[in-house]
């Protein structure tokens, strides 16, 4: 195990993988000469020269589709969004072209691409910068969508993502690079696409929170630790394919849910775990399955109203409290 | 204006670059005193090249001859059968453009140079060899067809072919196109890409970005503008502020022709010309004039343009054209183009029966071809 930051993992990943398969290459807005928009991509020009870490002009629908022929043609890229609220210019190769073209081709061809970049809010930016998009990509077939909360999941699962043959977005986040943690070593540390994490066992209440929000949660947990409850704590990791039988696992044991997710709430994955939950497990429900999100609106400016849009700890801590009827 | 310029500089000279002692003349932007763009742009006319300037015998004359009548014929035969409800969704007809696809497939290596276009794909797919049956089973919407079924008439894809499709939304394939190139360069295969598309395509903004990044990057694509004049119903010069395409290779420093698309040879000598570019890993643009007899699709009756235009356009037809030519250099003559002519519509109404023997996919199959891994659907 090494401790690195974010950053280092998701570029441990990039430079393992290239160094491991020619026909991987990294190309986006300043990922070369610059050394990467948020350093992810620091030194990879200097290790793997420009054939291979190519800088782009401001182009996203351009680059994503010639990711996306690249990809059809035999290679494997990496394409960096510098954040992917700049990916709503690339949204038509997205949907219609990444997702598309093998199901349109009857399986002849293989989309085996990476989109990644940082999502979500990440601070006062306004509307147009602070898009969480996981779920308006999850509900796409023919993505794949990638969300990881901590640095060893993000090595592990971008390297599944860049050896999977099927376009994966890989969502980071800004305010995470700088995150610390233990990441492992190990030559193909692989972890599984579609494979959600127990992050802390417990029994009287879940909560399910992926990439940022998982810090709330486990936040959350720890609050409830004190006055003697047991929360579980999931992270999805993926959420398309989502892992639903470990959720599931977890509100049969429990009986109880409380969802924490920065997107907006309005047809979201909060909505679709929700279903999900009464379609397979109504009858191990003791309580309505609360939702904690972002506001039903675009991100504001001012200070106090983007903290108040943002899911809030203490509202995720009372939803807790008022499913187990201790409130 | 220059000496105007001069005068008002210093005014606007900062004080910190003045105190470097940098001369007012020195700290202007440097823009000269006027800018001249001079350009010729190479044409390729109707009859300017014979079948030994392509470089052609005369038994690749008479196939591409059949091939640009087998295109025909089975679109004809597809508009009947798209009037039976046989064919459903959209169906774009390629009849008159026949020449394009054949003259600038006549100019590749199938098989290893790549191919991509937009909707109106029928004549590319034919043009690269995929066979009538495929094809006709496609529209009909069975599994023997090229796409499963799954694409219909405006997705058609062969990988054996190397056809990258068929593309339903207007331009979103020319940044494909130019990945496939990328991809040919990266692995230093000697591949190229013909990126197909109308002239409808040149008003999105896909187009420019990827003409720039072919450029910056050094691809090995053509792109190829099958100017039929109309966007749907939209005339070219309703549309855009330049109908002259070739133009706007400048803004790339990319090499441009113009090309008479009613001659097969006249096209098949340009791609050929161009793809000697692309090979030299310089991308280039060649606009192809050309005509649909056909509306846009079966719904579109014609209305923005006159039957005067219409039949004036016919007499130019790209397989007439060609037919006299093989008569006057007496490479065939009537009878055996005559024969030919049956033996194509033989092959056409046998993969109609093809395609109507063929079994509609399984249910099932919608869930394939989703992702490659196989147990889709995740959701239990």
């Amino acid at each position: 195990m090494a401790e690195l930051q974010f950053r280092e993992a998701i570029r441990a990943a990039m430079v393992e993988e290239m160094e491991r398969d020619a026909t991987i290459f990294l190309m986006g807005e300043e990922v070369a000469q610059y050394n990467g928009a948020y350093k992810v991509s620091e030194g990879m020009l200097d290790k793997f020269g420009p054939r291979r870490v190519i800088d782009t002009p401001i182009s996203e629908n351009g680059f994503a589709g010639l990711g996306i022929g690249a990809a059809l043609n035999g290679l494997r890229p990496i394409i960096e969004f510098m954040t992917f609220n700049f990916s709503f210019v690339a949204f038509d190769q997205l949907i219609n072209n990444a997702a598309k073209i093998r199901y349109m081709s009857g399986g002849q061809f293989k989309i085996p691409i990476v989109f990644r970049g940082p999502n979500g809010a990440a601070g006062q930016l306004a509307a147009t910068h602070n898009t969480s998009t996981e779920s308006i990509y999850a509900t796409i077939p023919g993505l794949k969508v990638v969300a990881p909360s901590n640095p060893d999941d993000a090595k592990g699962l971008l390297k599944s993502a860049i050896r999977d043959d099927d376009p994966v977005l890989f969502l980071e986040s800004e305010v995470m690079y700088g995150m610390r943690g233990e990441v492992s070593e190990e030559e193909d540390y692989l972890i599984p696409i579609g494979k959600a994490r127990v992050a802390r066992e417990g029994t009287d209440v879940t909560l399910v929170a992926h990439s940022k929000s998982y810090w709330i949660a486990m936040r959350v947990a720890d609050r409830l630790a004190e006055e003697g409850y047991s929360a579980e704590v999931i992270d999805p990791r993926t959420i398309r394919p989502l892992d639903v039988d470990t959720i599931l696992d977890s509100i049969r044991k429990t009986n109880r849910c409380v969802i924490i997710d920065e997107s907006n709430p309005y047809a979201s994955i909060s909505s679709e775990i929700t279903y999900q939950i009464q379609d397979r497990a109504f009858d191990f429900l003791d309580a309505p399955i609360v939702r904690i999100t972002a506001k039903d609106t675009p991100a504001p400016y001012a200070k106090n109203l983007m903290a108040y849009y943002m899911p809030q700890e203490d509202d995720a801590y009372r939803a807790c409290k008022k499913v187990m009827y201790v409130d | 204006m220059a000496s105007e310029t001069k005068k008002r500089t210093p005014k606007h000279t900062p004080k910190k670059a003045a105190d470097e002692g940098l001369t007012a003349e020195q700290q202007d932007v440097d823009i000269p005193k006027s800018i001249r763009v001079n350009r010729t742009f190479r044409t390729y006319r109707a009859g300017q090249y014979g079948h030994e300037d392509v470089g052609l015998s005369e038994e690749q004359v008479l196939a591409m001859y059949r091939s640009m009548l087998l295109q025909r014929r089975f679109e004809e035969r597809a508009a009947q059968m798209y009037g039976k409800q046989k064919i459903g969704g959209f169906l774009h007809l390629y009849i008159g453009q026949e020449a394009v696809s054949t003259g600038a497939v006549n100019a590749i290596r199938i098989g290893r140079d790549s191919v991509i276009t937009a909707y109106r794909d029928h004549g590319h797919a034919l043009a690269l060899g995929m066979s009538a049956d495929e094809c006709m089973a496609e529209l009909f919407g069975r599994i023997d067809g090229c796409s499963r079924g799954k694409g219909g008439s405006m997705h058609f894809f062969s990988a054996r072919h190397r056809f990258f499709g068929g593309h339903g939304i207007v331009g979103a394939h020319v940044p494909v196109g130019t990945g496939i190139a990328f991809a040919h360069k990266y692995q230093a295969d000697d591949g190229v890409c013909l990126t197909f598309f109308g002239d409808g395509a040149v008003g999105q903004g896909a187009i420019h970005e990827a003409s720039n990044l072919a450029a910056l990057y050094e691809l090995p694509v053509v792109f190829i503008i099958e100017n039929n004049q109309y966007a749907m119903g939209t005339a070219t010069t309703r549309a855009f502020a330049e109908t002259m395409f070739i133009k706007h290779a400048l803004s790339y420093h990319m090499e441009a022709s113009l090309v008479n698309g009613m001659d097969v040879f006249a096209v098949s000598k340009a791609v050929q010309d161009h793809v000697a570019m692309a090979r030299d890993f310089k991308p280039s643009l060649l606009e192809v004039r050309t005509y649909r007899y056909r509306g846009h699709s079966m719904s579109d009756p014609g209305k923005y343009r006159t039957k005067e235009e219409l039949e004036r356009k016919k007499h130019e037809d790209p397989i007439l054209r060609l037919k006299m030519y093989i008569l006057e250099h007496e490479m065939a003559d009537l009878d055996a183009l005559d024969a030919m002519d049956e033996d194509v519509k033989e092959e056409v109404r046998r993969s109609v029966e093809f395609a109507e023997n063929s079994p509609f996919p399984p249910l099932e199959s919608i869930y394939e071809d989703v992702y490659t891994q196989k147990d889709y659907p995740f959701l239990a």
